[in-house]
C-alpha cells in the first residue's frame, strides 16, 4: 500500500469545493431566460379531477404557461414505468396501474401533480398556482394495507383487482410445512417495518433546456444514475431519442435510493421546456419531497421460525404485505421480493424457507428502494426472530445465533442466494469483545441499582450487494443489466482521466477511484481525475445504488486499467528495446525488471500520441474502456451490538455504547468506509427510534415536514465503535463486498432488541418513541 | 421592491429585492453566493446558516430587509485566500462531510459554537449545540470529531494572532 494506494486513509479530493461553498448542485444552475415551474398538487388522497380552470392564472404577470395532464396525454408522453417484472404464484404478471406524470383524470395520493405553472420567477409561479382552480370529486380512500385488502375496499386501479400488485412466493412450501410439523419449538411474531422518508438533504431539482434548432434537450438533474434516466426518458416517456438528450447529474446532495427514479417533475420540466421554448427549473421544497420522493419500507409481516430440540433452526415461514403506495415506482416490485425474501436466511443455516409477499396499492406516496431496500426489512425480521427465540428458548441470544451460523462456504440458501464467503463467528466475536458482552450482567445490575433499565441487543446482518450479475437478475425479471462501465484515458502529458458510469453523491468516488490508479501506477492522485455524471462525457453506465460502486464500478475501472497497462507495456518495451514480459510498473515508471532501464509514464503516453515510433501495427493513443458484469452478488455481513438505558419514568432511551464489526472484504479507503457505516447506522437508529412517515385514515400525510418527521439529530445518536473483520470476496478481483448500506440494514434490530431486553417485554414496534416505550413498559 | 444595503463577506452591496425575499434568496439568487443552501421550508435543517454581525442565523428565517445595514459572512467568506478556516480544514481532515449539502451550514454553525463556548467544548455540548443542523450522510460521528478538533485549532490560531 502506497500513501495514496489501496487501504490508505486518503483525505477526500472533492472536499475543497464543498467546504468552501463551491459545490455545484442543480439548484445552483441558472440559464439565460430560465423560467420556474411550480406544480399544482392534489390535496386529496383519492379523487376525480373534474375541471382545471387556469384562466385567472394565465392573466397574471410573468406567467408563461399552465400545463395539465391532459396535454401530456395529447402530446403522447408516456406513463411512468416499473422496470422489474414480477410474476404472481398463479402465473399472472404483476398488475401495474397507469401512472401519468400529471393526472388527467384521477389522483391517487396527496401531492400527486395535476398541473404545472411556468413563470418568470419562482414566486410568480407560486402566486399563479394559487389562482388555478381545480375541481375535484373526492373518492373513498385506503390509507394502509389493512384497509386496502379488506373485501369491498375502495379500488385504486382498474388493472389491479383487490388493490393487489402481486402475490409472489419463494421457497418450498411443502418442505417448510413438513419442517414445522416436526419442530420441537415454534416462535411466532407479528412485525411492522415502519414507512420512512429518505430525505437526502438536497431536495430534488431539475433544470431542463430545449434547443429548438438542434431538437436537443439537456437535463440537469439530481440523479444517482443519469444514463438510466436518459434511457427511461427516451425509451418509455418518448421525450427524445437518446442522442438528442443529455442528462447531467452534477454535485448531488445525497440519494439513499430516492434519486434512482425518474420522477414526473423531471419529465414534465423537459416537456415544458419544449412547449414554452425556454429553460425550465423546478426545485422541490421539503414538503414536496415528503409528498413525492419514493418512500421506503412499510411492511406488515407474520413470521414463524421452527427449531429442533437442539435449538437448531429447521424452517422459516414468512407472510408479508408490502405497501406500494398509489403507483409502482421504477424498481418497487423487486424490493419486497428479490431484495427482501432472498435474504431471509440471514447468517443462519435454515434448511427450509417459504415466503409469500403480497404487494398492495394504497392511497399514499409510492414506495421504492431506500438505503438497504428490502434487506433492512429481512434483517430486522430475522434478527428480531432470533432474539425472540432466544428469550422463548431461554438461551443466550449470541449463543443461539452462533450455534446456527453458516460456517461452510459456498453456502446455497433455500432462497436463491449462494453466499460465497464469510466468517460470522469472527464478526460476532469482535463485536462481543468490543462491547464487553461478558461484563454486561454486572453493568445491568449496577444500572438497576441506579433506577435505570439497561439492555443489550445483538444484530447479525447479511446483505447482498454488488448488484448484480445481469444474467441472474434478467432471469428474475429485471428490465436492465446491472454491469458497470469505465474508461481510462491517459493524456499525452501523462495525466489520467477515469470516466465512470458510477455516480458519487457523497460516497467519495473522486478519491477512492483515484486510489486504485495510484496503487497500480504509483502516480500521485493529484494526476488523476474522475469524470462522472454526464451522458455526453461518459459512455453508458448503470449508476450508483445497492452498494455497487466499489465492487462493480471500481472493478470496471480495474479492467480498463489492465487493458491500458498492457498496451503501455508494449510501448515501453518497444522504446526500451526490451521484452514486454520484463516490464514492470513502479512509481509512475515502466521499468525493465532487474535493470536500471526505465521510461516514465508521461513519455510512454507521449509516444502513444505522437505515434512516431510505435510497435508495428499498433494504433496510436492510450485509452481503453471496459464493461464489467459481476459473476455473483457480494455478501457483506457483520454484527452490531447496542447497549442502552431506558428511563422507566419517561420511556426515553439513552445509548451507552454501540459497536459494529463489519466484513466488507477489501477496504479501499477505511476513512470513507467508516463514514458510510456511521451514516448507515444513524439511518437504522432513526428507523428504530424516531422516523415514521404517517398517514391518517383519509390518506393525509401528517409528517410532511421536518417539524413533524423526526430526523435523527446529533444529540439523538451516539458515537460509534467500529471494527472490521475480513474475508475477501472471491467474486471480484479486488475482493470488495460493498459498505454503503450495512449500517441501515443491521442497526434497527440491535436497537429494538436492546430496548426490549431492557424493559423485559418483547413486543415493541418501531419507531420506539418514548411514548410507545413508556406505554409498553406500563401495559398490563 | 426595496433596496437592501448590507456588507457581504466584507464587500458593501446594494440589492433591489421584492419585500418578501428571504435573506437566503438574496444571497443565492441575487449575489450568486450558492454555497448557502436551502434544505427545508421550516427552519429546521440549518443548511442555510450564515453569520449576521458575527452571530449564526438561519438565513431562511429572516427577510432580506431585516439584514439591512448588517454584515453577513457566508461559507464563501471564511477562508483567507487559499488558507482554509480551521473549521473548514477540520471538516476535511476528519471526513466530516459526504455529499456536502449540509456542510456550509454545519461549518458556519460550528464556528459560532466554538466562539461561544471557547475551549470548554465536549462531545455532549457539541451534539446538543448542533441540534439545529441536520445531516443525513455522516451520522454526525465525524462532524462532532471535526468540531472538537477545530476548537483546538481555533484556540491555537487565536493565540497566534
Amino acid at each position: 500500500m502506497g500513501v495514496e494506494g489501496i487501504g490508505a486513509r486518503v483525505v477526500r479530493k472533492e472536499d475543497k469545493r464543498f467546504i468552501t461553498g463551491k459545490g455545484r448542485y442543480v439548484d445552483d444552475i441558472k440559464l439565460l431566460g430560465m423560467t420556474h415551474a411550480h406544480f399544482i398538487r392534489s390535496p386529496h388522497a383519492h379523487a376525480k379531477v373534474k375541471k382545471i380552470d387556469s384562466s385567472a392564472a394565465l392573466k397574471m404577470p410573468g406567467v408563461v404557461a399552465v400545463l395539465t395532464g391532459q396535454e401530456l396525454v395529447d402530446d403522447k408522453v408516456g406513463n411512468l414505468i416499473c422496470g422489474w417484472a414480477i410474476t404472481s404464484k398463479d402465473g399472472s404478471p404483476m398488475k401495474m396501474g397507469a401512472w401519468p406524470a400529471m393526472a388527467p383524470e384521477t389522483v391517487r395520493f396527496v401531492g400527486q401533480a395535476v398541473a404545472v405553472v411556468i413563470a418568470d420567477s419562482k414566486n410568480l409561479a407560486r402566486d399563479a398556482a394559487e389562482a388555478v382552480v381545480v375541481d375535484y370529486e373526492e373518492l373513498p380512500v385506503v390509507a394502509d394495507v389493512h384497509a386496502a385488502i379488506k373485501a369491498g375496499a375502495p379500488q385504486l386501479h382498474p388493472e389491479a383487482p383487490g388493490n393487489q400488485v402481486y402475490d409472489w412466493v419463494i421457497g418450498d412450501e411443502a418442505a417448510t410445512d413438513a419442517a414445522f410439523a416436526k419442530a420441537a419449538n415454534v416462535v411466532k411474531m407479528d412485525l411492522t417495518n415502519n414507512r420512512l422518508a429518505p430525505n437526502p438533504m438536497e431536495p430534488r431539482s431539475a433544470v431542463a433546456d430545449y434547443d429548438a434548432a438542434e431538437e436537443h434537450y439537456t437535463l440537469y438533474t439530481t440523479s444517482q444514475n443519469p444514463h438510466v434516466a436518459r434511457l427511461v426518458l427516451s425509451a418509455f416517456y418518448n421525450i427524445a431519442p437518446e442522442h438528442k438528450l443529455r442528462v447531467i447529474a452534477p454535485d448531488v446532495g445525497g440519494g439513499f435510493g430516492s434519486k434512482i427514479y425518474i420522477y414526473p417533475e423531471e419529465m414534465v420540466a423537459l416537456w415544458a421546456s419544449k412547449k414554452t421554448g425556454r429553460p425550465v427549473k423546478w426545485t422541490s421544497d421539503r414538503t414536496e419531497a415528503f409528498l413525492t420522493d419514493a418512500h421506503g419500507r412499510d411492511h406488515v409481516t407474520h413470521a414463524e421460525m421452527a427449531f429442533d430440540a437442539n435449538n437448531k433452526i429447521t424452517g422459516l415461514k414468512v407472510k408479508t404485505y408490502a405497501n406500494f403506495g398509489a403507483y409502482m415506482s421504477l424498481f418497487s416490485s423487486a424490493v419486497p421480493t428479490y431484495l427482501y425474501a432472498t435474504l431471509l436466511s440471514g447468517q443462519y443455516n435454515i434448511p427450509q424457507i417459504h415466503a409469500e409477499v403480497i404487494g398492495v396499492y394504497t392511497n399514499t406516496t409510492p414506495v421504492d428502494a431506500y438505503r438497504g431496500a428490502g434487506r433492512p426489512e429481512a434483517s430486522y425480521l430475522v434478527e428480531r426472530m432470533m432474539e425472540t427465540a432466544a428469550r422463548q428458548l431461554k438461551v443466550d441470544p449470541a449463543q443461539l445465533r452462533r450455534s446456527n451460523f453458516i460456517t461452510q462456504f459456498p453456502h446455497q440458501t433455500p432462497v436463491i442466494m449462494a453466499y460465497d464467503t464469510g466468517d460470522f463467528n469472527a464478526s460476532l466475536d469482535a463485536a462481543m469483545k468490543a462491547i464487553d458482552y461478558a461484563g454486561f450482567p454486572a453493568r445491568k445490575a449496577q444500572a438497576k441499582a441506579q433506577g435505570k433499565l439497561r439492555g443489550i441487543g445483538v444484530s447479525c446482518y447479511i446483505e447482498a450487494c454488488g448488484i448484480a450479475p445481469s444474467k441472474a437478475v434478467g432471469s428474475l425479471g429485471a428490465g436492465v443489466g446491472l454491469w458497470e462501465s469505465a474508461e481510462v484515458r491517459v493524456n499525452p502529458v501523462g495525466t489520467i482521466e477515469i470516466l465512470t458510469g458510477s455516480h458519487s453523491h457523497g460516497q467519495g468516488h473522486e478519491t477512492t477511484f483515484c486510489q486504485l490508479v495510484a496503487e497500480r501506477l504509483g502516480v500521485p492522485i493529484s494526476q488523476v481525475s474522475i469524470v462522472h455524471g454526464d451522458t455526453d462525457k461518459v459512455q453508458f453506465g448503470m449508476g450508483t445504488y445497492g452498494s455497487r460502486s466499489a465492487a462493480v464500478g471500481l472493478t470496471a475501472i480495474l479492467k480498463a486499467m489492465e487493458k491500458m497497462e498492457a498496451k503501455a507495456k508494449k510501448i515501453a518495451a518497444h522504446a526500451l528495446e526490451a521484452s514486454e514480459a520484463d516490464i514492470v510498473i513502479e512509481n509512475g515508471e515502466f521499468k525493465v525488471t532487474g535493470t536500471d532501464k526505465a521510461i516514465a509514464l508521461p513519455m510512454v503516453a507521449l509516444a502513444a500520441y505522437t505515434a512516431h515510433n510505435l510497435p508495428d501495427g499498433m494504433e496510436p493513443g492510450l485509452k481503453e474502456s471496459a464493461f464489467y458484469d459481476p459473476s455473483n452478488f457480494t455478501f457483506p455481513a457483520g454484527t452490531y451490538i447496542c447497549e442502552l438505558e431506558v428511563d422507566a419514568g419517561t420511556g426515553k432511551t439513552s445509548f451507552v455504547n454501540f459497536v459494529a464489526a463489519d466484513d466488507f472484504g477489501r477496504l479501499i479507503n477505511p476513512m470513507i468506509v467508516e463514514g458510510q457505516v456511521h451514516g448507515g447506522l444513524v439511518q437504522g437508529i432513526g428507523q428504530a427510534l424516531l422516523e415514521h412517515a404517517i398517514y391518517d385514515a383519509n390518506g393525509q400525510p401528517v409528517t410532511a415536514s421536518f417539524m413533524d418527521y423526526a430526523m435523527p439529530r446529533a444529540d439523538d445518536v451516539p458515537s460509534f465503535n467500529l471494527s472490521h473483520t475480513t474475508t475477501l470476496c472471491p467474486g471480484n478481483p479486488l475482493g470488495i463486498k460493498g459498505c454503503g448500506e450495512a449500517g441501515a440494514i443491521g442497526a434497527s434490530a440491535a436497537v429494538i432488541n436492546a430496548i426490549t431486553d431492557a424493559i423485559g417485554k418483547n413486543n415493541l414496534e418501531m419507531p420506539a418513541t418514548p411514548d410507545r416505550v413508556w406505554r409498553t413498559i406500563h401495559a398490563a | 421592491m426595496s433596496t437592501v444595503k448590507l456588507t457581504v463577506n466584507g464587500k458593501a452591496v446594494a440589492v433591489e429585492v421584492e419585500d418578501r425575499t428571504l435573506l437566503v434568496h438574496l444571497l443565492r439568487d441575487h449575489l450568486n453566493l450558492t454555497g448557502t443552501h436551502v434544505g427545508c421550508d421550516t427552519s429546521q435543517c440549518g443548511a442555510c446558516v450564515v453569520h449576521l454581525d458575527g452571530r449564526a442565523v438561519k438565513s431562511c428565517t429572516m427577510l432580506a430587509g431585516q439584514a439591512d445595514g448588517a454584515s453577513v459572512t457566508t461559507i464563501e467568506g471564511i477562508a483567507k485566500g487559499d488558507e482554509l478556516h480551521p473549521m473548514q480544514a477540520a471538516f476535511r481532515d476528519n471526513h466530516g462531510l459526504q455529499c456536502g449539502y449540509c456542510t456550509p451550514g454545519m461549518i458556519m454553525s460550528a464556528i459560532d459554537i466554538v466562539q461561544r463556548h471557547g475551549g470548554q467544548l465536549d462531545e455532549g455540548t457539541v451534539r446538543q449545540e448542533l441540534e439545529g443542523n441536520i445531516c443525513r450522510c455522516t451520522g454526525y460521528h465525524n462532524i462532532v470529531k471535526a468540531v472538537l478538533d477545530a476548537a483546538g485549532r481555533m484556540k491555537v490560531s487565536q493565540a497566534a494572532e
